[in-house]
C-alpha cells in the first residue's frame, strides 16, 4: 500500500485548527476547574459523619457516574431547554456534562484519599484539641491530597479527552473542526492523525509537570 | 475549687457492641499524681486512657476535670482536650510537616499563637526532650525514640494540665526505650501530672506514686508502687507480675 500522504491543506487551514484548540483548552480549563473543586466538595461531603450531607453526595456519585457523559451533554443540550425556558449554547452543555461527571468520578478519589489516612492522624489532630474541621484541613486533606494526586492527574487528563465530545453538539473544538476540515478536504486519514497529535503534545507536557510536582510534594516521606 | 481532685472517673462504662471493655471505674487523680496502669492485654488500660480525653466516647458514666463534669457537646470535648495532652505508642507525627511544624501545629491552629511566638516555644520545648537540632528535619528521617520525643514535645507545648502516656515505648526497639523514658521521668520530676500505660514494670516502679492493676474491665488492685509490684495480695496480679518476670534475669 502506497498511500501518499499530504498535508498541505491542513497547514492552509491551521487557523481552524488553532481556533479548534482554542475552543478545547476554554472548555477544558472551565471542566478541570469546575470538576475538580465540585469533585472536592462532594468528596468531602461524602466522607462527612453527617447524614444529611453524605447521602445527596453518594446520590450525585452514583447518578453521574453511571450515566454516559455524552448521553449527558446531549440531554443538557436538547432536552433542559424544553424543561426550562432558556437556551443553552454547545460551551453550556458540554462544559455541564463533563464537569459534573468529572466531579463524580474526582468525589470517589477524594472520599478514597481521605480513608486511606491512618486513623492514628486524626487522633493526634483531635487530642490537640483541634475541631473535626481543623482536622481535616491541616493534617487529613494535605496527606490525602498527595496520595490522590496520580488518580487526579489521570482525571485531569480524562477531562482533557472528554473535551471531544463536545462536538456531538457543534462546540468548535479540536475534532469538530477536524470533522469539518476532514469532510471538505476528503482527507480523514492526515486530519485525525494530526488531531490525534495535537492531542499527544498537549497531554504530555502537561503530564510531566504533574510527575515533577508529586516528586516536590514528596518530600518529607523517604 | 482547688480541693478537688483534677480529675475525677465515676461510674464509667466502655462498651465496642456486646463487648463491655470497661465496667464501672472509680479514679480520682489529684494534682502532681503520676499514675502507671498495668495490665495484660485486652484488659482495657489503653480504652481507660483514651476515655480520659474522648478519643473514646464513654457508654456510661462521668469525667470531671477540675471539678467540672465534661459534657458531650464537640465544642465541649474540644476544651478538654486542648487541657489534656496525649502521646499515643506510634507517636502519630504529622509526616507531612518538619519536626518544627509538628509542634508548632496546635499553637496555631488551636491556641492561635503568632508564628514567632509559636515558634519560639516549640523550639524550647525541643531543646526540653533534647531534639532543637532536628528542627527543620521531616519526621520519617526520625529514629522511632526521635519521633516520641517529638510527639511529647508536641504535647507539651499545649501546656496540658494532664499527661496521658498510652504505651510510649512499645513500639521502639528496646535500645531506644531509655531515652523515651528519661524524657518521662523528667517531667514527673517537674511535678507533672500523668497517667501512663505501660509494660515497663521497673519504670513504673521508680517513677509512679501509685500502680493500677487492670483486669477484666476494673480496677483489680491499686497502690503505692512498693506494695502493688513487690507485694500483690491479687492472685492475678501476682501471675500478671510472675509472667512479665519470667525471663527476668
Amino acid at each position: 500500500m502506497t498511500y501518499q500522504w499530504n498535508f498541505q491543506p491542513l497547514l492552509e487551514n491551521a487557523d481552524v485548527l488553532l481556533q479548534g484548540a482554542f475552543g478545547t483548552l476554554r472548555l477544558f480549563a472551565i471542566c478541570a476547574v469546575a470538576g475538580l473543586l465540585l469533585g472536592l466538595l462532594v468528596g468531602l461531603a461524602r466522607s462527612s459523619p453527617r447524614r444529611w450531607l453524605a447521602w445527596p453526595a453518594r446520590g450525585f456519585v452514583e447518578f453521574f457516574r453511571n450515566t454516559p457523559v455524552l448521553v449527558q451533554i446531549l440531554w443538557f443540550f436538547f432536552a433542559l431547554p424544553i424543561l426550562l425556558p432558556f437556551e443553552i449554547s454547545p460551551l453550556a452543555a458540554a462544559a455541564l456534562g463533563i464537569s459534573l461527571n468529572s466531579a463524580a468520578f474526582t468525589a470517589e478519589i477524594v472520599r478514597g484519599g481521605i480513608a486511606s489516612i491512618d486513623r492514628g492522624q486524626w487522633e493526634a489532630a483531635r487530642a490537640l484539641g483541634m475541631s473535626g474541621a481543623q482536622a481535616m484541613r491541616r493534617i487529613v486533606l494535605p496527606q490525602a491530597l498527595r496520595r490522590m494526586l496520580p488518580a487526579l492527574t489521570n482525571r485531569g487528563i480524562e477531562i482533557f479527552k472528554m473535551t471531544t465530545l463536545a462536538s456531538a453538539v457543534a462546540y468548535v473544538e479540536l475534532l469538530q473542526q477536524g470533522k469539518l476540515l476532514a469532510s471538505l478536504n476528503f482527507n480523514p486519514i492526515e486530519t485525525y492523525t494530526v488531531i490525534a497529535a495535537i492531542f499527544f503534545l498537549c497531554l504530555f507536557p502537561l503530564v510531566q509537570a504533574t510527575y515533577a510536582l508529586e516528586r516536590r510534594l514528596g518530600r518529607g516521606d523517604h | 475549687m482547688d480541693d478537688a481532685p483534677l480529675l475525677q472517673v465515676r461510674g464509667l462504662r466502655k462498651r465496642f457492641g456486646a463487648d463491655e471493655v470497661l465496667r464501672g471505674i472509680d479514679l480520682d487523680v489529684a494534682r502532681g499524681d503520676r499514675i502507671a496502669i498495668l495490665g495484660a492485654s485486652g484488659s482495657g488500660k489503653s480504652t481507660l486512657l483514651r476515655c480520659l480525653n474522648f478519643m473514646e466516647m464513654p457508654s456510661a458514666g462521668s469525667v470531671s476535670l477540675a471539678g467540672q463534669v465534661i459534657g458531650t457537646t464537640e465544642a465541649e470535648l474540644t476544651r478538654v482536650r486542648q487541657r489534656v495532652g496525649m502521646v499515643f505508642q506510634q507517636f502519630n507525627l504529622f509526616p507531612h510537616m518538619t519536626v518544627l511544624a509538628n509542634v508548632m501545629e496546635g499553637l496555631r491552629t488551636v491556641k492561635r499563637l503568632p508564628e514567632a511566638q509559636a515558634r519560639t516555644k516549640a523550639l524550647a520545648e525541643l531543646h526540653r526532650v533534647g531534639l532543637a537540632d532536628k528542627a527543620e528535619a521531616w519526621p520519617a528521617r526520625l529514629s522511632g525514640g526521635q519521633k516520641q520525643r517529638v510527639a511529647i514535645a508536641r504535647a507539651l507545648a499545649m501546656e496540658p494540665e494532664l499527661l496521658l502516656f498510652d504505651e510510649p515505648t512499645s513500639a521502639l526497639d528496646p535500645e531506644l526505650v531509655g531515652e523515651v523514658l528519661r524524657v518521662i521521668r523528667s517531667l514527673a520530676d517537674e511535678g507533672r501530672t500523668m497517667l501512663l500505660v505501660t509494660h515497663e514494670l521497673g519504670f513504673a516502679y521508680h517513677v509512679a506514686s501509685r500502680v493500677l492493676f487492670i483486669a477484666d474491665g476494673g480496677i483489680h488492685e491499686q497502690g503505692p508502687p512498693e506494695q502493688i509490684l513487690k507485694h500483690p495480695t491479687q492472685p492475678r496480679t501476682q501471675a500478671f507480675l510472675a509472667r512479665h518476670r519470667e525471663f527476668e534475669f
